[in-house]
């Protein structure tokens, strides 16, 4: 695939798998990583001086909606579970295979299959077809199943194949056309709400159910307290579950919708302060596995409307990789912490050889300065659209340079 | 005709709002000047010449994405007695209906010049939205559950007219039950933010599934028993049950709604014996009311809110537009 001549990363600091950040250098040939340590660049190598940042895997972002090759390059992200919520939903193998072929060579898609037809909850897709054509885990899209009877054959059926299930979980019944958690804000703003017991409710439901079936289940975004001591609980009686966020539900709270802030309108909702560091000890613990990104940029047509009329959703790849480097900062998690939570985890989910720096891995590889200055600008973003609710916040973390395959790729360069 | 200046902040001080987004940021001595400049037009519109000429040549659009009749002929109306162009920009027949957003109808509306816009919209936030957009000083006529302001400051007219023996025009200490949907009513939400400013106690009295979340913050009371709800109140204000937005999901049926929930004439004896009785219609009665109760000569004041509807919406609309009027300390 790649006649590429080999790469050699020198004076970096590898991020280990085995929790180590060490001094040293990374060459990459034919695509995978070659030799780490001490290597020393042959000739007909280029050469790539890190300056002693940080060099670690490219990050694989668990869950977005939509393919953004600038904002992800930006980010430092080198592949990307895309969410089957695309119109049309990625239910039959033949948009699988289109979407997995999507982003080659320089960014690599890795679809979720739809696991109902349409994603309207009833039928089953033709999961195994779609996993032959490229599908590496299954996803509920932006719903849950409601009927517990079908969520139960999907995971049975997940669990023959060996795939895991991504689900959003929250209560349909109970969030209805809700746009905002239950509480003062909601109340105050006037916004249809839900309660945030809507979330451990469906968690409850899928875990019992995983458990039942014996499959692998994947809470891609827990948001609450409650919700996230049920995983806990579930981990620790050794059910095959793993659990996501996104950095928006560990920095904010539902006061960011304040002034009916539409770039703050997410799915799930913003949830209360005590939720939000609730996250953050589940980070902590290691009760969370994944942090992702859920980019789904939008527009004005569906951000610049009244609250309730605005599509949910932020565009979330540029600030990824800064605001989980805060909770490093912050003392919450170490380096390599973070780099398990954005590559290694999301990674073995979804069963690809890539996320960490090891032999053999696909060489995928991101330097990084965990402590560059600058200023996110919803104007000025390399997204497809700017609708971040972190606008005009300083973040400190950059991508100097991003490799896929052993092959620079275009990450934009940060300003020196 | 002059306004209560004496006791307020020179010019623009006494209320220097753009717009009238929500009760929601108005201090206590913000909304009683609004109260205290309509009392001239209710004075004004109990003459037979009820004309005054001061919005010569302002143009006023009513701008109503939502059905309304009351709200909407109590503008119209308004900016009419005081010399201005209105025009209603009625739903069915604008551009949103062929897909236009919002931002570009209010856009549209801005570069006719309206001189203000009054706007109804049934999602919450609507109208911040377009107050963010236009020149123009906008007037919240009800957005989604949000707030609906005049409704608020018209009810608070009626109340201080009402209690005027009584209090000498004062709030505090005034125990005001609300009774209804609270959780969709954006004039619950603008009442409670009103009159607890103003000093009075206010309850709310629903089932559980109709009072929104941590409404106590709000410095409302909750009640789930009526009878108890109304104990010793100075006024009962009851709420529109919106039977058509409820389908079963919230109570069971009408009658058992006023089984629970209704003020009969019987209930009413809880409260104070010249407790006033308010609604803000359209009225459901027998379900949320009785008959005898919503026409009872002394107590009920429903028709009395909508002669203040009148008075409140010709100070917001005078009070607003001073800026473009060049009024003196208002530029």
């Amino acid at each position: 695939m790649s006649a590429a001549p080999p790469l050699t990363i020198t004076n970096g600091k590898l991020v280990l798998p085995d929790g180590e950040v060490r001094d040293g250098a990374l060459r990459c040939a034919d695509g995978h990583i070659a030799a780490l340590g001490d290597e020393e660049p042959q000739p007909g190598d280029i050469v790539h001086d890190a300056q002693g940042k940080l060099v670690t895997p490219g990050l694989v972002d668990l869950g977005v909606f939509t393919i953004d090759k600038p904002a992800f390059h930006f980010g430092g992200i080198t592949r990307a579970a895309l969410m089957p919520d695309q119109s049309p939903p990625l239910d039959i193998p033949a948009r699988v295979r289109f979407a997995a072929s999507s982003g080659k060579p320089d960014f690599w898609v890795h679809p979720l299959a739809a696991a109902t037809r349409g994603l309207e909850g009833t039928e089953l897709a033709e999961i195994a077809l779609m996993r032959d054509a490229g599908a590496r885990a299954i996803a509920t899209g932006r719903a849950w199943i409601a009927d517990s009877g079908t969520m139960l054959r999907v995971l049975q059926y997940a669990a023959m194949l060996d795939m895991v299930v991504c689900t959003h979980a929250e209560d349909s019944g109970m969030t209805g056309s809700a746009v905002a958690t239950s509480g003062e804000i909601a109340t105050r703003l006037g916004l249809p709400s839900a309660p945030a017991e809507a979330e451990p409710l469906a968690i409850a439901r899928d875990i019992a159910l995983a458990e039942f079936a014996g499959a692998r289940l994947h809470l891609r975004q827990v948001t609450t307290a409650r919700g996230l001591d049920l995983v806990r609980a579930a981990k620790d009686r050794g059910v095959a579950v793993t659990a996501g966020t996104t950095p928006a539900y560990f920095m904010l709270s539902d006061l960011a919708l304040a002034h009916f802030r539409t770039f703050a309108h997410l799915s799930p909702p913003l949830r209360c302060e005590a939720d939000r560091k609730a996250v953050l000890d589940a980070v902590r613990d290691a009760t969370i596995d994944v942090i992702a990104s859920s980019h789904d940029p939008r527009g004005p047509e569906d951000k610049r409307l009244p609250f309730a009329d605005s599509a949910p959703g932020m565009a979330g790849a540029e600030t990824l990789l800064p605001l989980t480097f805060n909770l490093v900062r912050d003392g919450v998690i170490t380096t390599s912490r973070a780099i398990e939570l954005l590559a290694t985890n999301p990674a073995r989910i979804l069963g690809v050889n890539a996320g960490h720096l090891a032999l053999g891995a696909e060489a995928d590889i991101a330097v990084i300065d965990p402590d560059k200055p600058w200023i996110v600008d919803s104007s000025e973003m390399a997204a497809r659209a700017g609708n971040t609710p972190f606008d005009k916040q300083p973040v400190q973390g950059r991508v100097l340079a991003l490799f896929k395959g052993g092959m620079r790729v275009g990450a934009k360069q940060a300003p020196s | 005709m002059t306004s209560p200046a004496l006791s307020y902040p020179e010019g623009s001080a006494a209320f220097p709002h753009e717009s009238l987004v929500g009760i929601g940021g108005l201090a206590p001595h913000e909304i009683l000047f609004l109260l205290d400049e309509a009392e001239q037009w209710v004075e004004l519109n109990r003459h037979p010449q009820k004309h005054d000429d001061r919005l010569t040549g302002l143009t006023i659009i009513n701008a109503f994405f939502e059905n309304s009749t009351r709200t909407l002929l109590s503008f119209e109306i308004a900016g009419k007695r005081l010399g201005a162009d209105v025009v209603n920009m009625h739903v069915a027949q604008s551009s949103i209906k062929k897909g236009e957003t919002l931002i570009d109808t209010a856009m549209t509306l801005n570069a006719m010049h309206a001189d203000a816009i009054v706007i109804r919209h049934g999602s919450s936030g609507a109208v911040q939205l377009i107050a963010d957009k236009v020149d123009c000083p906008v007037l919240n006529a009800g957005d989604g559950q949000h707030e609906h302001p005049t409704q608020a400051l018209l009810d608070a007219l009626t109340i201080r007219h009402a209690l005027r023996n009584k209090t000498g025009g004062s709030f505090n200490g005034l125990t005001v039950t609300l009774c209804g949907d609270i959780l969709h009513s954006r004039v619950a939400r603008s009442n409670i933010l009103c009159l607890t400013s103003l000093g009075a106690h206010v309850r709310i009295c629903a089932p559980p599934a109709l009072i929104p979340a941590d409404i106590e913050a709000m410095q409302a009371e909750v009640f789930h028993d009526f009878d108890a709800a109304l104990d010793g109140a100075d006024v009962v204000m009851m709420l529109r049950l919106q039977l058509e937005r409820m389908q079963g999901q919230f109570i069971p049926s009408a009658r058992e709604y006023r089984h629970l929930f209704g003020l009969t004439a019987e209930r009413l004896a809880r409260a104070r014996p010249d407790a006033l009785v308010m609604h803000p219609g359209p009225m459901n009665r027998g379900v949320e009311i009785d008959s005898d109760v919503a026409d009872l000569a002394d107590r009920s004041h429903i028709t009395r809110q909508v002669e203040m509807g009148v008075a409140i919406r010709m100070a917001c609309l005078d009070v607003l537009t001073r800026k473009v009027r060049r009024v003196e300390g208002w530029t």
